[in-house]
């Protein structure tokens, strides 16, 4: 009699520890798949922030820029394919076309030191790089999150726990841009 | 990076429970010595009741009174854009709940701290100093500094344990000339009143007396040992925030070089806040070492220059190693395999400028802060309005034309 109560005690003592075990793991993997998204919005604010700061930057440089209009379509349409996108995949391939053609008008900003000079225009400029920093950054924090979500994901025991409730491992956002993406030349001549 | 911030709570809460004992201590033997054997019980309460009172004070409005003491002004976006920028990114890449509060300090010495109880609350302050000087990596690199020291907890220790400090020095200052005084006046109390305790009552004495002397330079000695540490956390955090060593490095390198005086509004318990000691020593480098807040410059500019590999924290703690040959100084938990490179530099190079030009800066930023206005005239003259001047238009005083002040003023405030 004693015996069969001991057994049975050590048998729900087991399984009420096995629970709990299960919902601190579901928690935590709530917790961080929360901080993914939180992370994800970050990156989302600053994106938006650059299409809002694009056309006021544009409208500054015209006045001063008038040979330049290849340069200021290609910011616009990568900006409009930048606002369009759908998924994690395509808005970064996109936000990679759109800061392509930004770091290009910088370049040919160069050549005018008179919008170099231009009070507002230089403050415009200030908030664009630092919303591209910004950008830059969120990018990594979200992808460190990311990194750390998908680890759990596939790691004993975390696994089975993700398995049962279906967690999915998210995508990085990684930016190709055609300059990264090509091959480091290296020529001995 | 959470693994690190575990171990330094857990080293944190250690701290405060050695100095709370050094704390108490003091308070039982001084009371064992002035009262006698009850007196020890008092001792002990005062020491709790005044340890309760400064902790206290100090989770409520620690932040306000060091910025206080600091003479520390908050501002707003208009006063300096790149300050707000740069703390906003570095805000978004530790992933902080909040954007710290800004201020400026009106000093042209370059230093920076932060302040605050939680992530949540916490306040960053600069000198004038530090934003005439420091072109945008440099000063990415030391806000990325002060935002390490809040995302790993740094900041609310600080407060904690200085105050701690604070009521340690306090106790035993307080006993030490009560006792000076006391022997010169009142000598009876002790030898006459009780005949056979008197001998036992002058070894207490004694005892009180090297207490009170060790005690606090001991947890001096404590104190700043472990903030050492956190300042090598701290650039190691940097460096992994902004994946640019390179931009701390050549901050610190400006502030150990910079030829004006030392920060005015510094005090020895504000001292370990700052990123870079604000004393400036002659002449006593080895000396120094234990009791010096900081790490020497020198060493934590070679150290992040030797992180070649990669700006993760394992990185740090190898260059650590190979510029230092000491044992590792990040908690070994911490230290995962994380493959981050290091990006390029963005800021243009900037010229060497004279130091009346960079005089005439920090006149400028903290004109900003405190509501001047700027404006340049058609004739290419540059004229600050003082707050206080009420009229709508000035006369420029080398054109004399009349310059719109109304327009400028909506501008500012929009």
């Amino acid at each position: 009699m004693t015996g069969a109560l001991i057994v049975l005690a050590v048998f729900f003592g087991v399984a009420f520890l096995l629970v709990l075990f299960v919902i601190g793991i579901y928690n935590s993997l709530v917790r961080l798949r929360n901080q993914v998204d939180n992370a994800w919005s970050q990156i989302d604010v600053q994106l938006k922030r650059r299409h809002d700061l694009i056309p006021n930057l544009v409208e500054t440089a015209k006045g001063y820029m008038k040979h330049e209009r290849e340069t200021f379509e290609a910011i616009t349409e990568a900006r409009s394919k930048a606002m369009g996108a759908g998924n994690v995949a395509d808005a970064a391939k996109a936000e990679g076309q759109l800061a392509e053609a930004l770091s290009k008008f910088m370049l040919v900003v160069e050549n005018y030191p008179d919008l170099k000079a231009n009070q507002n225009f230089l403050s415009l400029q200030e908030e664009l790089s630092s919303t591209e920093n910004k950008i830059a950054f969120a990018r990594q924090s979200y992808n460190d999150q990311v990194l750390f979500f998908n680890n759990k994901i596939e790691m004993f025991p975390s696994n089975i726990i993700a398995g049962m409730f279906s967690f999915k491992k998210r995508d990085f956002f990684e930016v190709e841009t055609a300059a990264e993406r090509e091959a480091p030349k290296v020529s001995f001549s | 990076m959470w693994e690190l911030i575990r171990a330094n709570k857990r080293n944190s809460v250690l701290l405060m429970a050695v100095m709370a004992m050094v704390l108490l201590l003091v308070g039982a033997v001084i009371g064992l010595a002035v009262f006698g054997p009850q007196g020890a019980l008092f001792g002990v309460i005062a020491a709790t009741v005044l340890w309760l009172f400064l902790t206290l004070l100090s989770f409520s409005s620690g932040d306000q009174i060091l910025l206080a003491a600091s003479r520390a002004q908050p501002v707003t976006h208009d006063v300096h854009p790149q300050l707000f920028n740069v703390v906003e990114e570095m805000k978004i890449a530790a992933g902080l709940p909040a954007m710290p509060k800004i201020y400026i300090i009106n000093d042209p010495a370059p230093n920076a701290f932060a302040t605050g109880r939680s992530p949540e609350k916490a306040s960053v302050a600069v000198t004038a100093g530090l934003l005439a000087r420091l072109n945008r990596d440099e000063l990415q690199g030391v806000i990325a500094h002060e935002i390490s020291h809040i995302l790993h907890r740094d900041i609310l220790y600080v407060t904690l344990a200085g105050i701690m400090l604070g009521g340690i020095v306090l106790m035993s200052q307080v006993f030490l000339r009560g006792m000076f005084y006391s022997s010169m006046s009142s000598r009876r109390r002790y030898s006459s009143g009780n005949q056979g305790g008197g001998q036992a009552q002058i070894v207490l004495l004694v005892v009180a007396i090297l207490v009170a002397i060790l005690a606090p330079i001991m947890a001096y000695l404590l104190y700043f040992a472990l903030s050492r540490r956190r300042e090598y956390l701290a650039d190691a955090g940097a460096a992994r925030l902004t994946r640019y060593p390179e931009g701390l490095a050549s901050a610190l390198e400006k502030i150990a070089t910079d030829p004006a005086p030392q920060l005015a509004t510094v005090n020895k318990a504000t001292a370990p806040m700052y990123i870079a000691n604000p004393f400036k020593k002659k002449g006593q480098r080895r000396l120094s070492d234990l009791t010096s807040t900081h790490p020497p410059i020198s060493e934590r500019i070679r150290i992040l220059r030797s992180m070649s590999q990669g700006a993760s924290l394992k990185d740090y703690s190898e260059a650590y190693g190979s510029v230092t040959h000491a044992k590792n100084i990040i908690p070994a938990v911490a230290l995962k395999t994380e493959e981050i490179r290091i990006r390029e530099g963005q800021a243009q190079p900037t010229k060497e400028q004279k130091v009346q030009d960079r005089l005439h800066q920090v006149g400028d930023i903290m004109r900003k802060v405190n509501g001047f206005l700027f404006l340049t005239c058609l004739c290419g003259l540059k004229l600050k309005v003082p707050p206080n001047f009420k009229g709508d238009t000035v006369k420029c005083p080398r054109c004399s034309r009349a310059l719109d002040l109304a327009a400028q003023r909506n501008a500012q405030h929009r």
